[in-house]
């Protein structure tokens, strides 16, 4: 059955000198500040540490990278652009083509690094397995079925759920590498990815509860409803596919504690409340502080761990807009 | 009783974490910096502790909201800042949080503490409670 294609119904000369929402300016600005390509990456710096992984570490690194792939190229060839009918302004349709091109660079970004670190028989391997295996298809499936649904907003709770949460069973590896001091040029260049996946996540899940404001108060419980039995389908699929990876390595549990930290941060992108709680999210603090320098937990001076803290640490800020 | 002075874009993840802040903590003031700089601005009378979430990602530039800088530009305003908690998403790498460095630099005050996006309950707890004694050992 071939079903027609959905088109946004009626198009005007984009103005952007009429904005109707001042946070599609600010995304576009942030997303064109963000720009990056893969080959601006020294990855091929990383070739020596490649050679210090055993093969079945190699092996799961493919693999993760080829779930990774499928997943932006999901949301490059379809999640970004199904969302583009449903926009409330001109300017948001112009974000999601913004969005959807860097998910194809993402997608690209990791045939870059397959390229500089295995051989084609390697690869070739790794996207088989890809394509075998279960749980990853059935995770692109739900998405995708989302997409190809009729309701707006809950494309845009699969599309946020997939950029805030579904991606991080693959990115806990590269975070995990560089806390070894392995992979570090690869992992800056996840580090690129994981920034953009922040604003695309952040976006979606903002214009869904912009969205959600013009519904009924029944049709609002719905969706939360269908929100929350999504996230625990997906949460299902993905401990399973975490165990396919990372059961060989006995990494499973740690990634499931990052699974259930991002989980928590996809809903409140969509406005909801976290769901679990801090002692099932308590994310390896070596894999965090690889996310963010910033995370430690030096910062927190009410709880007496702010002795160590030093009072502006050098940061650079160029901004002309200070008086002082 | 503390005093907050906070910012918060059109998603509004700041101002809901006030709003959980203050039905933790009915005696919290809390005054929001206006969203358009060229309506009214806010001015304060009385020590206060700035919440504000950080924009951008990646260069710096750009992490404080233009808002603030404003706010933080008036003589008066900057004299009465007494610490900084900041807002922001660890996805963003070094620049998480990083208002939150850049106003504790400028301004020479603690920065108290860092938060993800609306902040978790347990955020809220931290927070309603180390304000309380911060502002009992800084009146």
């Amino acid at each position: 059955m071939v079903e027609s294609l959905k088109l946004v119904d009626s198009v005007q000369a984009i103005n952007w000198n009429r904005i109707q929402d001042d946070k599609d300016v600010e995304v576009w600005n942030r997303l064109v500040n963000n720009f990056w390509l893969p080959e601006k990456v020294p990855l091929s710096n990383d070739v020596q540490s490649w050679a210090t992984l055993t093969p079945q570490e190699q092996q799961l690194t493919m693999r993760v990278f080829t779930g990774l792939t499928l997943l932006d190229t999901i949301q490059g060839t379809v999640g970004a652009i199904s969302l583009i009918p449903d926009a409330l302004t001109p300017h948001e349709e112009a974000v999601y083509t913004n969005i959807a091109f860097m998910e194809s660079v993402h997608a690209k970004s990791y045939s870059s690094i397959f390229s500089t670190l295995a051989s084609t028989p390697e690869i070739d391997d790794a996207f088989r397995w890809s394509v075998e295996n279960e749980n990853l298809q059935k995770k692109a499936q739900i998405v995708m079925e989302y997409y190809q649904g009729d309701d707006p907003l809950k494309r845009k709770v699969a599309s946020t759920l997939l950029e805030s949460f579904l991606f991080y069973s693959g990115f806990y590896l590269p975070m995990y590498w560089s806390s070894r001091a392995k992979l570090t040029n690869t992992a800056d260049l996840i580090r690129l990815i994981i920034r953009d996946e922040a604003v695309h996540g952040y976006y979606i899940g903002y214009k869904f509860q912009k969205g959600l404001e013009l519904v009924s108060e029944e049709k609002r419980q719905e969706i939360k409803d269908y929100t929350f039995s999504l996230l625990f389908e997906l949460y299902e699929n993905e401990v399973k596919y975490t165990a396919d990876l990372y059961d060989q390595v006995g990494l499973t549990e740690d990634v499931k504690k990052f699974l259930m930290y991002n989980a928590n941060k996809a809903l409140m992108n969509l406005g909801y409340e976290p769901l679990f709680p801090k002692d099932s999210t308590d994310v390896n603090p070596a894999i965090l502080s690889a996310l963010s320098p910033n995370a430690d937990e030096n910062h927190d001076f009410f709880s007496g761990s702010g002795s160590s803290y030093v009072i502006g640490k050098a940061v650079n800020t160029e901004d002309e807009d200070w008086d002082f | 009783m503390s005093r907050l002075v906070y910012f918060s874009s059109v998603s509004g993840n700041t101002h809901r974490f006030v709003e959980k802040l203050r039905a933790a903590h009915p005696g919290l003031d809390a005054s929001r910096i206006p969203l358009k700089t060229k309506e009214d601005s806010l001015s304060v009378v009385d020590p206060y502790v700035l919440v504000l979430p950080t924009y951008g990602g990646g260069n710096g530039r750009g992490a404080v909201p233009k808002q603030v800088i404003t706010f933080l530009n008036d003589q008066q305003n900057r004299s009465l800042i007494r610490g900084v908690i900041a807002a922001g998403n660890t996805n963003f790498g070094e620049a998480y949080c990083l208002a939150g460095d850049i106003v504790a630099q400028k301004c020479g005050v603690p920065f108290l503490y860092k938060l993800e996006l609306f902040g978790t309950p347990d955020d809220v707890a931290a927070v309603s409670t180390g304000l309380d004694e911060f502002w009992r050992l800084h009146p």
